[in-house]
């Protein structure tokens, strides 16, 4: 005889109101859950779908009250003539070269000192790491103008040197904290195992610890390339030959005293968003999980 | 016999030290950039700015001592006094909300649902937004007329609002931008989140914890660590307020959203008072140093290290 839960329910009819009433229960928790995180992500998305709307409007129909959200007629053309306003593409490659040359001394010299923090055994070390933490309380604010001066007198104003040279001493105490942490989490058997082969500590750093810490090193490059790409105050001290400038600053010539080009600056706008937007999607994987892996997360 | 051993220990005692010796040269070897970086950019202009703090130099001109006149000045300038008001206003009222909105929407997005990924990029996406853009874009979100933000208003039949030229309101505005701005500390909250262990949830579920009980403790505490390191960085962030304003507003009206660095840079690089511009930065350390401290001062009333359980 067939005497299973299933058929039970079946005869009686009582359980499977239960599981209906749960079921449905459920569903009104799948709905409710994805209205609240639809209706957050839509607030929070509200000020960048309006940039890219206005981004898309003929001159002059941005001024329409109440706002129309789809623009009438579409004109692509604003992202072109975007790029002839100002000297866009000379900012832009102002822009990458700074970033690639600071991203590159980051990575290199963070993960120098994070592996001399994490791995080798020296007098004073632990000294020298609570310094190292104790600079990221520091508000760069209170070394601008000296720094400024130091500048001026090396005559590096109006080049690239004091956005890029400083990003090789050490790239920030914070991505050295970062790698630090994350180096901390590599199981030492892997360098004494090297060590027996007869590796030195720089062997060690490079084919031991780097080739494992692809994570922690895309997360440092990103929090890298973001910093420069968008970095307004430095270049704004250092800076000031229109040729030199970079996107940051640029953006801000569409105001002028005939008004603002709203729609061309948006564009423009959009333009030096985008290629952040595709770097955070590409490399997002990497990114959380060299957050999470650093103890950055407080474990 | 005995001689063989005293051999064995002398070398294994040589090649010890050998090794700790080559140890601290390499040690030193790899953190040379960053020792020489800070040496060259953090500590030599602090003591240079300490220096430069009692001189009236301004770049062009040869620096003369004159004492502590520029420390004095500080206590008679105006600007100082509205500028810390503001940045306070900031970082008292901006601080605490932003932490809470990254907080809720940490737990908002720490669901495994399908497609979360989608909805934590867009949560994230106006964090990565240069400011400059971003700021160029709220400025026209508030403009008074045409602005986003007054049309939501008159969707619900509320008068319009001067966000920008209303002293006011100018700092409020301020503070209502921050808000889109969640995404990092969002993304540390989460991953905060998800280290903390399932079974810690399982044993309260046992225990007969409700959501709101395993929220408070189980989630609260071991949550506390990073919330802790968020608010560090926050505050040091917030009395640094400066492109917004800078971008948008240029300090007015009336000096409603003159925050301090804002007044700072335009001493140091539009009037190039160094001298002054020194002092002024000096008084943001000791400041910055006094909450930071205090902070860390409390930590140990609200701040969960699992570690102390253990000892």
């Amino acid at each position: 005889m067939d005497t299973s839960p299933d058929l039970l329910v079946r005869v009686t009819g009582r359980a499977s109101l239960e599981a209906y009433a749960r079921s449905s229960y459920r569903a009104l928790r799948l709905v409710l859950a994805y209205a609240v995180l639809t209706g957050c992500a839509l607030g929070m998305a509200l000020p960048f779908l309006w940039l890219l709307s206005t981004s898309l409007k003929v001159e002059g129909t941005e001024f329409v009250f109440p706002p129309q959200w789809l623009p009438q007629p579409v004109r692509w053309q604003n992202y072109p003539d975007a790029l002839h306003v100002v000297p866009y593409l000379a900012y832009a490659r102002n822009t990458l070269v700074i970033t690639v040359a600071a991203t590159t001394g980051t990575l290199v010299t963070a993960s120098l000192a994070a592996f001399g923090f994490a791995r080798v055994r020296f007098p004073g070390r632990n000294l020298l790491f609570i310094l190292l933490l104790s600079t990221l309380m520091l508000p760069d604010a209170v070394t601008l103008v000296p720094k400024y001066i130091l500048f001026s007198r090396l005559h590096w104003i109006n080049t690239y040197l004091p956005l890029t040279v400083p990003a090789w001493f050490g790239g920030g105490a914070f991505n050295v904290f970062l790698l630090r942490q994350f180096f901390m989490t590599v199981p030492y058997d892997l360098d004494e195992a090297a060590r027996i082969d007869g590796a030195g500590n720089f062997r060690i750093y490079w084919s031991v610890l780097l080739p494992l810490s692809k994570p922690a090193l895309s997360a440092v490059a990103i929090f890298s390339i973001q910093y420069n790409w968008n970095d307004f105050l430095n270049p704004l001290i250092y800076l000031n030959q229109q040729q030199y400038f970079t996107l940051a600053l640029g953006l801000q010539f569409f105001q002028s005293e005939y008004g603002t080009q709203w729609t061309l600056m948006m564009a423009a706008a959009v333009m030096m968003i985008l290629p952040m937007v595709v770097l955070f999607f590409a490399a997002q994987r990497f990114f959380i999980q060299g957050i999470q892996l650093t103890g950055l997360a407080g474990r | 016999m005995a001689q063989g051993t005293l051999v064995t220990t002398a070398r294994r005692r040589r090649t010890w030290s050998a090794t700790r010796w080559r140890d601290t040269r390499d040690g030193y070897l790899f953190i040379l950039p960053w020792l020489l970086g800070f040496v060259i950019w953090t500590a030599g202009p602090m003591i240079a700015s300490i220096a430069i703090a009692f001189t009236d130099w301004r770049i062009v001109t040869v620096p003369h001592f004159v004492g502590l006149a520029n420390f004095a000045a500080l206590f008679q300038d105006p600007r100082i006094r509205v500028s810390l008001f503001n940045t306070t206003f900031y970082v008292v009222f901006g601080v605490p909300t932003h932490l809470i909105f990254a907080l809720a929407a940490a737990l908002l997005l720490n669901q495994r649902r399908r497609g979360i990924a989608i909805y934590r990029t867009l949560f994230y996406l106006p964090y990565i937004t240069p400011l400059v853009a971003s700021s160029l874009l709220w400025l026209w979100i508030f403009n008074t007329n045409f602005g986003l933000a007054n049309w939501l208003l008159s969707l619900f039949r509320l008068p319009a609002i001067y966000w920008l030229e209303d002293p006011r309101v100018v700092k409020i505005s301020f503070i209502i931008m921050s808000w889109w701005t969640i995404g990092g500390q969002m993304v540390i909250l989460l991953a905060g989140l998800q280290s903390i262990p399932e079974h810690l949830y399982d044993a309260a579920s046992i225990d007969g914890a409700n959501r709101w009980q395993r929220f408070w403790h189980v989630t609260f505490p071991l949550l506390t660590p990073s919330l802790f390191f968020n608010l560090t960085l926050a505050l040091i962030g917030a009395f640094q307020v400066f492109v917004q304003a800078y971008v948008i507003t240029g300090g007015g009206p009336e000096d409603a959203s003159l925050f301090y660095v804002l007044y700072l840079y335009r001493v140091a690089f539009q009037n190039f008072d160094m001298g002054y511009a020194s002092a002024i930065a000096w008084l943001l350390f000791v400041v910055v140093l006094i909450v930071t401290l205090t902070q860390f001062r409390f930590a140990n009333r609200w701040v969960f290290y699992e570690a102390e359980l253990k000892r």
